[in-house]
């Protein structure tokens, strides 16, 4: 029993309460100061966890509501200490750009903006720890709420119909997802037993399969919308091309994971029979989001919806690997959710670059020849771009392949028609960083070097990138262990089939 | 012989203690009443309202000096009950009538009926509520309804030079009296049946001699559920609530939404998990059909307001069919979860109506939604409870109204009445389009106005040169504190969780 984890989770927002007492102009201190903390914390946690180990580590449990059976259970494991060391890194990342840009220099209420942006880092952060049904749910849902007000209140223009409809869109998946929780924690109870949510607890009793689907549809359905997946993806253009672009960086890198690791942390574990009875639908969502998201960042002018779509596409990969049902394959969408979130939140700020030599526009017709004068910035750019297309070398490459391998060893067919996605994606990437970089400059185009800010948030990204490219083992054997726990209990839902072959 | 004479006489056994806080009240109206005889500006702004607030806080007093777990026998004759679920009633209604008091203190209506008239009313209706709530024979029940619907009729109507105030008493007189009528024509039908008015006698009658499908009964039952449905604004008998709503008064509409609510489903639990117990197999599907229409009414109902207590008064509509799906269970569960519902909506909903007070008095718009433009920018201290309370009352987590709803689920799963829990969330979906609305509203639209030079004024709807001199510091604060407390009891809701477990124990009998 230990206290790291909840001190983790609520120095953002300590910051935060810091930040509203000081003077408006220098709230961002505290909040910076706070999630700084955080993030040196979940370093020190992410070295100190012991990688080989089976189980959650840092475990906080206290009873928080005993009359519904919550408690505050709080864990760190495999499959979610890269996310939590990744979320704390890329919102110092977001909250640095956020205070030095010019652009949002003359924010209104810049105090309630860092509030609202330490709050989403809190959300995050308990929803990826949570070893509880009810907290995670809890989190879940109060993740929405600052982001609400980020793009409502600070966004780009429509910002108030597109916040409207995400908010609409994602709630009404997050509150299927309580009634199926609550349904989930009062059915398993043993009769005369307390209840409780505890995802250790609610792994025990596992219910009936009829039961168990119709749980499994309102879950799946927060954590579609949440991702987002075709056909789920409505929302998405408007809410990207509204976002401020520090929030759309965080929140297209990490919130977007949160609901496919749901599918890992607790739809697998505790729903078994139905993950194997929906396999198949589920992997065909997947398979469409790959080529409809690559097919469409393909068409795309807004550097923002290119990236966007191909978000689409990579969590489609990503729920292919956890719908394969296979350790290699969670393995992979482990890793994959980690590359995801470094080059989806690179390829933003990059955007924020490019468009800053642009003359503030984000579309690819304006831009052009900006590799003229800046190549530290192009280059930096197409490592970006390699990444995405995961060229071997990079740490994408490895997540996409044992992905694919996962997928392969069960649904052969699938996993060609995916394969696909893998070539289209390079023909988007490609066209993205020729129409920005190269062809004739824009109109209005004026080339120069990154300077020290931008260089200063892109920079580190490539750095991990890189890093994990050449030595993607820190993450697999983490994850690893993870990845089998997750899939422990479809193992033994498929078992008998297996044998019944044999 | 007089001695002889009272000797033979037996009569019935009084337990004053356990009537102390109906006497505080009581005797509160009256001393209220006579002390507004006094003229002069002190008496009217300061002693009367304190003299209401003092009789409201001995209640209180009272109440927590009586506080006894368990099923205890009624007092009276069997007439009144005052366990746990008859005193935590009591502090809801004591509570909403507190803060409607401090709200109302400089309000349009107090100056127009008289404040000690408007005061003593007040405390009349909250009399009746707490006979409502505690009643455990029939003739009490319909003697509390009454009690706490005429004083409400008259306050309904206190603004006496405003027509819609007038046509809103009218409206909810008459409307009302049907209700009220059709409440005891089937409380005569349910004697009829059983032959007993009190309650636990009509259980012993269900247990042996009554046929459980006994025709006479059901209709009895359908039509006492109608009765109290008109006055817990469940659909189809809500049409009354939006305009009743709109031109009352607002601190009386505040009051209503959540006292008058509160009392309503605790009578309702009350008659139906004790005196027709046994008959939930029948009227479990009925009133969870209710509950699933009240949702879908009030929900979409509220999709179009611009009125702000016209929108409050569809969700609350909403509101009823949610907390009626912790009474089709019938069980100690979902007793739990209504009773920690109602204390979570007092909260949200005066945060809320607080609020629609406080730009009321001050903008030219009224409570139309154009008052509301700019709000978070030009004053934070009212955009934050009302963003809290639409947050609330929308279920999102880190509030009340999220454990709350939990709760309900919770229950309603527990009660194999899963597919209302899901209606429940499908409710809250639709709710999100209008909640949201209000707080886009006030955070993110962007308003102009004409400012006169010189002054530095921030711009909000509805303004007007007179606005500043108006300012509200105490609606501001039970906005504030309501808020607080609707935050506070979403991240540590354990003191209502023990409250609601000690209401719990009230009906023995329940699962």
């Amino acid at each position: 029993m230990t206290i790291h984890l909840s001190i983790v989770l609520f120095l953002p927002l300590a910051g935060a309460v810091v930040g509203a007492f000081l003077p408006a102009a220098r709230s961002h201190w505290g909040v910076l100061a706070g999630s700084v903390g955080t993030a040196l914390y979940a370093i020190v946690l992410a070295f100190d966890f012991d990688r080989g180990a089976d189980g959650l580590q840092y475990v906080t449990d206290d009873t928080w509501i005993s009359e519904l059976g919550i408690h505050w259970s709080l864990g760190v494991d495999g499959l979610n200490v890269w996310l939590i060391l990744l979320t704390a890194l890329l919102w110092v990342g977001a909250i640095v750009y956020g205070w030095r840009a010019e652009r949002f220099r003359t924010r209104q209420r810049p105090a309630l903006f860092w509030f609202h942006v330490a709050l989403a880092e809190t959300a995050v952060l308990g929803a990826f720890m949570a070893q509880d049904l009810a907290v995670f749910v809890f989190f879940f849902d109060l993740m929405l709420v600052p982001f609400f007000f980020l793009i409502g209140q600070w966004g780009e223009e429509n910002r108030v119909p597109a916040t409207i409809k995400m908010m609409i869109y994602t709630l009404v998946g997050s509150l299927l997802m309580l009634a199926g929780a609550v349904a989930l924690g009062v059915l398993s109870t043993p009769e005369g037993g307390h209840i409780s949510f505890a995802l250790a607890d609610l792994q025990q009793n596992t219910l009936g399969e009829g039961t168990q689907q119709w749980i499994f549809l309102l879950f799946a359905a927060a954590f579609l919308v949440k991702a987002p997946v075709f056909p789920l993806h409505g929302w998405m253009p408007d809410a990207y091309r509204a976002a401020p672009l520090p929030v759309l960086v965080v929140f297209s890198a990490i919130v977007s994971k949160v609901g496919v690791y749901g599918f890992l942390r607790i739809v697998l574990p505790i729903l078994p029979d139905a993950s194997v009875h929906f396999q198949d639908l589920m992997i065909a969502f997947a398979v469409v989001s790959i080529l409809y998201g690559s097919v469409i960042a393909f068409a795309q002018d807004d550097t923002r919806l290119v990236v966007g779509y191909s978000s689409i596409a990579q969590l489609g990969f990503i729920l292919l690997g956890i719908f394969s049902l296979d350790p290699k394959g969670s393995q992979g969408a482990v890793m994959q959710m980690v590359n995801h979130g470094l080059v989806a939140a690179g390829l933003f700020f990059a955007i924020a670059a490019l468009a800053r030599r642009s003359g503030g526009s984000e579309l690819l017709s304006r831009m052009g020849g900006i590799a003229f004068r800046a190549p530290a910035l192009a280059a930096l750019l197409l490592i970006l771009a390699f990444a995405t297309l995961a060229m071997p070398g990079t740490a994408n490459f490895v997540g996409e392949l044992l992905i694919l391998f996962g997928a392969f060893e069960d649904e052969f067919t699938w996993g060609l028609i995916a394969a696909i996605g893998v070539v289209l994606a390079s023909v988007y990437m490609i066209r993205f960083f020729i129409r920005a970089m190269h062809n004739e400059p824009g109109e209005g185009v004026q080339s120069r070097e990154a300077c020290a800010l931008e260089l200063g948030v892109i920079a580190p990204v490539v750095a991990v990138i890189v890093a994990l490219g050449v030595y993607p083992q820190v993450i697999l054997d983490g994850s690893e262990k993870g990845a089998e726990q997750a899939g422990a209990a479809v193992e033994q839902v498929q078992q008998p089939e297996v044998s019944a072959i044999r | 012989m007089t001695d002889l004479l009272l000797a033979d006489i037996q009569g019935p056994e009084i337990d004053y203690a356990g009537l102390s806080p109906l006497f505080a009240l009581a005797g509160g109206t009256v001393i209220v009443l006579m002390a507004a005889l006094f003229r002069g500006p002190f008496v009217q702004r300061t002693l009367v309202p304190a003299l209401t607030l003092t009789s409201l806080g001995a209640a209180v007093g009272l109440t927590i000096w009586q506080w006894e777990t368990g099923d205890l026998e009624p007092i009276v004759e069997n007439a009144l009950a005052v366990d746990t679920l008859a005193l935590g009633a009591g502090l809801i209604f004591y509570a909403a009538a507190a803060l409607t008091v401090v709200i109302s203190l400089r309000d349009e209506a107090v100056r127009s009926a008289g404040a000690g008239e408007y005061f003593a009313l007040l405390l009349a209706s909250v009399t009746g509520m707490v006979v409502f709530a505690s009643a455990e024979n029939l003739i009490t029940l319909f003697v509390g309804i009454e009690l706490l619907s005429i004083p409400l009729y008259a306050l309904c109507a206190a603004e006496v030079r405003r027509a819609a105030s007038l046509e809103a008493g009218l409206k909810y007189l008459i409307i009302g009296s049907l209700g009220s009528a059709t409440l005891l024509y089937g409380l005569a039908m349910i004697y009829g049946a059983t032959g007993a008015t009190d309650y636990g006698a009509i259980a012993t009658a269900l247990d042996d001699t009554v046929g459980l499908d006994d025709p006479l009964l059901l209709i009895g039952i359908a039509l006492a559920a109608t009765g109290l449905a008109f006055k817990a604004s469940v659909a189809p008998f809500h049409q009354w609530s939006p305009d009743v709503y709109q031109g009352a008064p607002t601190p009386i509409t505040a009051f209503m939404a959540t006292a008058t609510k509160a009392a309503a489903f605790v009578a309702i639990l009350r008659l139906f998990d004790h005196a027709l117990g046994l008959e939930q197999l029948n009227w479990g599907p009925a009133l969870a059909a209710l509950a699933a229409v009240t949702i879908v009414i009030g929900n979409v109902g509220a999709l179009m307001q611009r009125s702000l207590k016209r929108l409050l008064a569809w969700s609350g509509v909403a509101q009823a069919g949610y907390l009626l799906a912790g009474v089709v269970v019938g069980t100690e569960l979902g007793l739990k979860a209504t009773y920690f519902y109602l204390a979570a909506y007092l909260f949200m909903n005066v945060a809320a109506f607080a609020v629609v007070v406080a730009r009321e008095r001050v903008s030219e718009t009224g409570d139309d939604l154009k008052s509301f433009e700019g709000l978070g920018q030009a004053s934070p201290l009212l955009a934050w409870p009302m963003t809290i309370a639409m947050l609330g009352l929308a279920g999102i987590p880190a509030t009340a109204g999220f454990i709350g709803k939990f709760y309900l689920i919770d229950a309603a799963v527990d009660g194999e009445y899963a597919w209302l829990g899901v209606l429940i969330v499908v409710g809250s979906m639709i709710s999100l389009a209008y909640y949201l609305r209000v707080v886009a509203t006030m955070w993110m639209g962007g308003i102009e106005v004409e400012l006169p030079s010189g002054r530095k004024v921030r711009p909000v709807g509805g303004w007007s040169p007179e606005a500043d001199a108006r300012a509200q510091p105490e609606v501001t604060g039970v906005a504030i504190l309501c808020a607080a407390a609707t935050i506070f009891f979403g991240i540590v809701p354990s003191p209502l969780f023990d409250l609601a477990r000690d209401v719990g124990t009230s009906l023995s009998h329940l699962l």
